[in-house]
């Protein structure tokens, strides 16, 4: 009864190819971006900024970038950690180096090498495929993992292999409270969410999900499947470098290697395939998840008040996860945003039966 | 329907479990925050350290607290896992009144967490790991990395190897068998130091974590046979490494091991097979003294113990572990005496206290510890107190104590602490304290 | 020469292992088209679940804990392993018939998870030893050829013995026996084998227990080497490059990929290491994998992949 579009009538082409057709939506989008931009970062502790809504924020952002290879281009890629890693060490070098480099600019240096590393690790997609393709991206994972450790000049000559950022601040304006930090994730997921959505609104977008859905048939009419599933790789790498970028400056500080290794790139998929593939909603909902569920499997100990050590609860955290998992892709496996959708559809209607 | 029902219940607990941010209680105990791993790669390390943290603390308040104040704690996993060291670090600094110092338990963490700590103002102990640099207390106001770090221990060991080889080590060669992450790297630039004033030829063998596949190493070290193999390894990789050392027959006896991969657990099960094996030990952390038998008496026959028996007390980890949560406890001691005794004390009061800890040997005998560690005093500038070492060798049933007490040499760590120091301060923009 | 030939052998002993994990992951794939990440997690279960019931079992019993205790805990540990495997079965794989791949894959990784929890939780997480007699010194062969012989772990060769072993019975049961025939029908064609009465389920059952037993054997061999403790589940992570170079669905496959990456592995760390500071083997063997997959996208004896448009 609420949800209906009725009376709404587009008048011109650009009306009709918005992202968000019916007002509802547009007015429930700019509620939550008012609420996001305004009332959180007033209302809400420090605590929840840095163990919840940074994290959050930071992961959807990488969610986001995986999803565009994985759900809407095909290529299952499980090195994922690496391309994060490429980007956040890529960006402290600008920083590090360059006297002076503002903090955006490194950041999108940083995005820039993980797209040139994407793409060079993913030229091997156009010869294989699949699973095969899947693991030949672990490749990547454990060559970056090497590097870091190895290679001085990617942690600008530091014995320990360990880096940190420092200071970090854009103009004159000093990021350092966790609600500054908060922003700052925000406005970044928001940019780089809506260049996502009109990308796989566009062209390019319908040529990965011509080259996911049957590669051999789009090449026949007329998509080159090197340009396809190349752009795919870049721009999900420069999204996921950005993310990595963000993960070392704003959320750990100091990082070593081992931060984006091999469990990260499965958390990832783990959030893309529990989200929803090929949905940009999806991304949003599997990071939501992936955060809130560890917090809530620490804290409901707590609650009822059970002892339990800190190693049984971390394994039945483990456990809980892996069920949970399972469960989720019994039940709906096409993701959250498959429900999210359904329930949308179902709100159409309400409150009449048909 | 069930499957609709049961999704809307989980998405329900989750939504509500964002909300939660946990009540800061009014303290009338001083709280300790406990990192420790139980699980993960390092899980049979991080156990006994942890019970015996646990432990001390344990008996400290069966005696009645610290001049009545009794020890709340509250342990936080990590699995060595930088993320999740820093969410509980985030998790437990304002907890009751706020954390009287972090035992991150790993070099990783400390790295993230000293960041932090002057913003927040909470002490960083970080004993026998951690960032050996810290120890210049200027710098690193916050940071203590009491009674031995890994340049002092690598110094202690090669100081050994060269009484071995009567004093010269021109023309020999010395393999570093390291875990590849931060705490594997550490010792390296002592060891170039030492490598270019004695005249040894260092050889630098990173071994992937977790550390399960060592055949190639080893293998190396077959080939290029060096003289003598330090190992600075943790968790699963010791045992590991003393196997694939069995498999290729490199004498056990040419091994000297860190002080975390030379514990109980980790030769345990080789049994024979590792004897000879060498570690270097904090202070005298392989000896027994009172307090072992006051653990026993007053936690473990009460059921009150941590570990699932009697039998860890007395190990070397957990030995250590005990001697970090005396430091504390000593830490609030002598911060109870300048500011008030039977108050609880804020965490920059702890702060001073541990930068003013003086143990007499009178002291360590009255707690306990007089045979395993020698007198302690930090100051402004030295945060690490006084480093003294000793090599443990196992005889394939147990640990013996094999050498006399070594000290680093300060020609040697002094301008390393200093050169790093400075480089950290000018890095983070830190104004070194002045001390005097 | 000495030394390269001890690599090599090495390389070998090391590759017949890897190989018997990527059995594992081929059988399951064979037969019901899912791509097993939880092959880890099976093998830390089950080396755990060995590990512990070998103390357990002369504990309960009363005895001396020596061979008949390991014989007794490794028929326990099979059987709790064909368990698992029916569990896995009913409670996940039934209800993800004709997923798509990824889907599969994920549920195996949450199957993997819960495993890694639910091993430490009930059997704990120290390091258990496991002791099958394997001989822990190294013997020393062809010492009239070269000076001091050749260094030979003799645990090695006795793991790569019982490796082949295993792979000969295993060939010999999908060759010869019925429930064998039926593994390959379903392998096949599942519509096909299920038409002409091949119980799907029961077939499914059967070939987790099988990778079960496999994983089981894995883990004594490498639990007998390192101990038994969470590390032993990154095992898996190494047999990925053995898997996916012989092809997801050839036996013969996983044992000459299996030595290759061996080899590979072993000779590229220790000539190839030093120049570039050492620790590369885990990427090498990727690498070594992706570049035969290059010229071979289906792995070197998988099943050519046939699209239709």
């Amino acid at each position: 009864m609420f949800y209906r579009e009725n009376g709404q009538f587009k008048t011109s082409y650009a009306a009709d190819q918005q992202i968000f057709p019916i007002a509802q939506d547009r007015i429930a989008i700019l509620v939550i971006l008012l609420l996001a931009f305004v009332v959180v970062p007033m209302s809400v502790s420090d605590y929840t900024f840095q163990a919840v809504l940074i994290p959050f924020l930071i992961m959807a952002l990488a969610a986001l970038g995986l999803n565009i290879l994985v759900g809407y281009c095909g290529q299952i890629s499980l090195g994922t950690g690496a391309f994060m890693a490429v980007g956040a060490y890529a960006a402290y070098n600008l920083q590090v180096r360059i006297e002076g480099m503002p903090l955006l600019l490194s950041l999108l240096g940083g995005g820039l090498c993980s797209m040139a590393f994407g793409v060079v690790f993913g030229l091997p997609s156009l010869r294989i495929r699949g699973l095969y393709l899947a693991v030949a991206t672990l490749a990547a994972q454990f060559f970056m993992d090497w590097l870091a450790s190895r290679a001085p000049w990617v942690t600008n000559n530091s014995s320990s292999g360990s880096v940190s950022a420092g200071q970090l601040s854009i103009g004159g304006w000093a990021i350092d409270t966790p609600a500054e930090k908060y922003l700052l994730c925000l406005g970044l997921l928001c940019v780089l969410g809506l260049l996502a959505k009109n990308l796989v609104r566009s062209a390019t977008g319908r040529n990965w999900m011509a080259m996911r859905d049957m590669d051999v048939a789009a090449s026949v009419i007329g998509i080159r499947p090197v340009y396809a599933k190349l752009s795919a790789f870049a721009v999900s790498s420069f999204i996921v470098g950005i993310a990595g970028a963000l993960w070392g400056f704003v959320h750990l500080g100091a990082w070593e290697p081992a931060a984006f290794s091999l469990d990260r790139s499965f958390q990832l998929l783990f959030m893309i395939i529990i989200g929803g593939l090929g949905s940009i909603m999806g991304s949003l909902f599997g990071a939501a998840f992936f955060v809130l569920l560890p917090l809530v499997l620490t804290h409901v100990p707590h609650w009822l008040g059970l002892p339990l050590s800190t190693a049984s609860a971390t394994y039945i955290e483990h456990m809980i996860f892996g069920a949970l998992i399972v469960f989720f892709l019994i039940v709906e496996p096409h993701g959250l945003a498959r429900l999210w959708s359904t329930a949308k559809q179902k709100l159409r209607l309400w409150p009449f039966p048909h | 329907m069930f499957k609709k029902a049961a999704l809307a219940a989980a998405t329900a607990a989750l939504g509500f479990g964002a909300l939660v941010a946990a009540p800061a209680a009014m303290a009338q105990d001083q709280f300790v925050p406990l990192l420790v791993y139980r699980t993960g790669q390092f899980a049979p390390l991080g156990i006994p350290w942890a019970d015996g943290k646990q432990d001390y603390l344990k008996l400290v308040n069966a005696k009645g607290g610290v001049n009545g104040v009794k020890i709340s704690y509250e342990e936080c996993e990590t699995a060595y896992d930088t993320a999740k060291g820093v969410e509980c670090y985030e998790r437990l600094k304002n907890k009751d009144g706020g954390a009287s110092g972090f035992d991150p338990q790993s070099t990783g963490i400390t790295f993230a967490v000293s960041d932090k700590a002057p913003g927040d103002k909470r002490a960083i102990v970080t004993m026998g790991y951690g960032l050996s640099q810290s120890a210049n207390g200027s710098v690193f106001e916050w940071n203590f990395p009491l009674l031995g770090n890994y340049w002092t221990a690598a110094d202690s060991i090669i100081q050994d190897i060269l009484k071995k080889e009567k004093g010269s080590l021109k023309g020999k060669k010395i393999a570093l068998v390291y875990h590849d992450s931060p705490y594997g790297k550490e010792p390296i630039p002592l060891l170039q130091k030492r490598a270019a004033k004695e005249g040894f030829e260092l050889m630098l063998l990173p071994v992937t974590a977790p550390g399960v596949e060592q055949k190639s190493t080893w293998l190396q070290v077959r080939q290029q046979r060096p003289d003598y193999v330090l190992l600075w390894s943790a968790g699963v990789m010791t045992p590991t490494a003393i196997r694939e050392a069995q498999a290729t027959n490199f004498a056990r006896d040419k091994i000297y091991a860190i002080w975390w991969a030379g514990s109980d657990h980790d030769v345990k099960d080789i049994g024979a097979g590792a004897k000879g094996y060498n570690t270097v030990t904090i202070h005298n952390t392989a000896e027994r003294d009172k307090v072992h038998d006051e653990v026993k008496t007053a936690v473990y026959d009460k059921g009150q113990g941590t570990a699932s028996n009697a039998t860890s007390v007395g190990a070397m980890a957990h030995t250590r572990g005990m001697v970090i949560s005396m430091l504390q406890v000593e830490a609030i001691r002598t911060a109870q005496e300048k500011y008030g005794k039977g108050k609880v004390m804020s965490p920059e009061q702890v702060r001073w206290g541990l930068e003013n800890l003086n143990l007499t040997q009178e002291k360590l005998n009255a707690l306990g510890f007089g045979k395993i560690l020698r007198p302690i005093q930090t100051s402004c500038s030295n945060h690490l107190g006084t480093d003294w070492s000793r090599i443990a060798q196992w005889d394939g049933a147990k640990w013996n104590v094999v050498s006399d007490w070594y000290q680093a040499d300060k020609s040697m760590v002094e301008p390393l602490v200093k050169e790093y120091a400075d480089k950290y301060a000018k890095e983070k923009n830190v104004k070194p304290r002045s001390c005097n | 020469m000495a030394f390269f030939l001890e690599t090599l052998f090495g390389g070998l002993m090391v590759g017949m292992l890897y190989a018997l994990v990527a059995l594992g992951f081929v059988l399951i794939f064979k037969a019901s088209g899912v791509f097993n990440f939880a092959q880890g997690a099976m093998v830390l279960f089950s080396a755990l679940a060995m590990a512990r019931f070998s103390e357990w079992i002369p504990q309960w019993l009363g005895m001396a804990p020596g061979m008949l205790g390991n014989l007794l805990a490794i028929i326990v540990a099979l059987a709790l392993m064909v368990v698992v495997a029916w569990l896995i079965e009913r409670l996940a794989l039934r209800h993800l018939v004709n997923q798509e791949p990824i889907t599969l894959l994920m549920a195996t990784l949450g199957i993997a998870y819960l495993l890694d929890g639910l091993g430490p939780l009930i059997f704990g997480s120290q390091v258990y030893s496991i002791d099958v007699g394997m001989p822990k010194d190294p013997i020393f062969i062809l010492d009239g050829m070269f000076e001091g012989g050749l260094l030979v772990s003799q645990e090695d060769l006795y793991s790569a013995g019982i490796a082949a072993l295993l792979v000969v019975c295993l060939a010999l049961f999908f060759q010869k026996t019925k429930t064998g025939r039926a593994l390959r029908a379903v392998a096949d064609d599942h519509q096909a084998a299920q038409s002409i009465g091949i119980p799907l389920s029961r077939i499914w059952v059967i070939v987790w227990s099988v990778a079960g037993g496999v994983a089981l054997v894995v883990g004594i061999i490498w639990g007998s080497k390192l101990g038994v403790q969470f590390s032993l589940s990154l095992v898996a992570l190494k047999a990925l490059p053995v898997v996916i170079l012989g092809g997801l669905t050839s036996i013969p496959g996983a044992i000459v990929g299996g030595l290759i990456i061996g080899v590979g592995e072993k000779l590229s760390e220790v000539y190839i290491g030093p120049m570039v500071g050492g620790g590369i083997e885990t990427w090498f063997a990727y690498g070594l994998a992706l570049a035969f997959l290059l010229v071979r996208p289906q792995g070197l004896f998988g099943d050519k992949i046939i699209d239709r448009v």
